[in-house]
């Protein structure tokens, strides 16, 4: 089982990867949105590749849900509990 | 149409990326030394196709864009912004205070749009299902992509359109600014056309309808550069080239406002139809013939003062032939004075991008007074009675005007006539 840190170290990757936001950055408190302004399409490719990193599967309606980058987190831990 | 004299329209910007080179400068160089930018495909899918040599860009246009920039932008739109943004500074316009954006208009266009992305997605589709098809494809890979990239980039708010003709559409986004200009809905139009179609389904495909050539693609190798030989007896079809050529238009008027160095006005523009056959021209070459004479009266153009031809020869055996009818047509004897060149031969057939990067080459050969060369003619067709410069060769001094000549594919014909300043 891979740790808080461990889930937020890999999703910080993938959101420099997709929006080019430093990964030291991408930090739990951070929001997607109003901090890291990564868009509603780039939102939607760092949940894919969220999705095939991690083997969850997040929902389109939970993807509103996701406003911080420790929401993100806290989902794919419950959803791969 | 008002009865006042209308708009003196003027090129102030050139911008390219190119199969010879990743900008204006060694673009321009390679095409006076008669460097051929034709190479062998390497790639490991190219080695099952009947055709392994292409054009390829000489600078990866991600080299040059921010790389989550170059993510969201298919490779058409890639060389489109490179272009634009090279043109844009060259025109004195990155600097230039006061521009209104809603009188700054983009017409960029593309022969066949975001088709690698379109295929990547599809390969996605069936390889991993809808949910990992890319949220960007839809943007990426709509044909208007290039126009709405440069339009954003430069914040255009005039207009962002884009003519699809197949092969004539670069020079009918050129046509489109003229009108626009002269209409009065902008002051300055970014123009262009781009393609990035080297993929194996379209290398099938053009090779299949028999348009590409075969040559220098066996097992037995043979030289890719020699290819490309328009209006020689030796040639056999095309070379897919990719790329994107930029010219900024202006009105007269606002380039001197503002002290901007004019190339060259424009003189005029025909936009005609074959209604012959879809893909094939017409032999005798009778809407291409309608649309140089439009573009020469259009511009008021006295046809002996006609100096130089960017023609669109494309290294077809039918193509090449009627391209030189027309030509006879138009100017009669004069034809055989005019100094006639393709530059294809050197970059291969750009598609929808051809038209704009051989506008840049026609204008600068007006700028400086000299043609670039076409390569590999060794033995000219004796059906083709034109001058053509095989090594680069000194234009006239004094009031000249250059033609440059686009066909396509539904059959389009544009030519633009440009005129020295």
């Amino acid at each position: 089982m891979a740790t808080t840190e461990e889930i937020r170290t890999d999703l910080a990757e993938i959101v420099n990867e997709v929006a080019g936001v430093d990964a030291d950055d991408v930090q739990l408190d951070k929001s997607f949105v109003d901090d890291l302004e990564v868009d509603s399409l780039s939102m939607v490719e760092v949940v894919v590749a969220a999705e095939e990193k991690f083997g969850v599967s997040i929902p389109d309606d939970e993807v509103k849900n996701l406003k911080t980058v420790g929401d993100a987190v806290a989902y794919i831990e419950r959803a791969s509990a | 149409m008002p009865a006042s004299t209308p708009r003196r329209i003027v090129v102030t910007g050139l911008g390219v990326t190119s199969p010879v080179g990743g900008d204006v400068p060694t673009t321009w160089e390679a095409l006076l030394a008669g460097r051929s930018g034709v190479r062998r495909l390497e790639q490991e899918w190219a080695a099952d196709l009947p055709v392994q040599i292409a054009g390829q860009a000489a600078v990866e246009p991600t080299e040059i864009i921010d790389r989550v920039k170059a993510r969201r932008l298919d490779r058409t739109s890639q060389f489109a912004l490179v272009a634009a943004t090279e043109a844009w500074a060259d025109a004195g316009l990155a600097d230039a205070e006061g521009l209104d954006p809603e009188r700054l208009g983009v017409a960029f266009a593309s022969g066949i749009g975001g088709v690698t992305t379109l295929l990547a997605n599809h390969d996605t589709l069936k390889e991993k299902g809808p949910r990992r098809v890319s949220p960007l494809a839809v943007p990426m890979l709509m044909p208007n992509a290039p126009a709405a990239t440069v339009s954003l980039h430069l914040g255009a708010r005039a207009f962002a359109s884009t003519p699809v003709s197949a092969c004539a559409s670069g020079n009918e986004a050129i046509s489109l600014g003229l009108d626009q200009l002269r209409l009065g809905r902008a002051d300055v139009v970014v123009c262009g056309g781009t393609e990035a179609a080297i993929h194996p389904l379209n290398i099938a495909a053009f090779a299949n309808m028999m348009a590409l050539s075969k040559t220098a693609s066996g097992p037995d190798g043979g030289d890719p550069t020699t290819v490309s030989r328009p209006w020689d007896t030796g040639r056999d079809g095309f070379v897919l080239g990719e790329g994107a050529g930029c010219v900024v238009l202006e009105t007269e008027e606002h380039a001197l406002a503002r002290g901007a160095r004019i190339y060259a006005t424009v003189l005029g523009a025909g936009v005609t139809a074959d209604a012959h056959d879809i893909a094939q021209p017409d032999p005798e070459g009778r809407g291409g013939t309608r649309a140089i004479k439009r573009a020469i009266a259009e511009g008021d153009v006295d046809p002996a003062t006609v100096a130089h031809v960017n023609a669109h020869a494309t290294s077809t055996p039918q193509g090449d032939i009627a391209e030189g009818l027309m030509l006879h047509a138009v100017l009669g004897s004069h034809a055989t004075d005019v100094v006639v060149t393709s530059t294809k031969s050197m970059t291969g057939h750009l598609l929808g991008g051809a038209g704009a990067l051989e506008a840049v080459a026609t204008v600068l050969a007006l700028h400086h007074r000299v043609s670039p060369p076409t390569i590999n003619l060794d033995d000219q067709d004796p059906a083709v009675e034109l001058d053509i410069a095989i090594k680069a060769r000194d234009l006239p001094q004094g009031d000249i005007v250059a033609l440059n000549n686009s066909f396509g594919f539904g059959g389009a014909n544009v030519a633009v006539a440009f005129g020295s300043v």
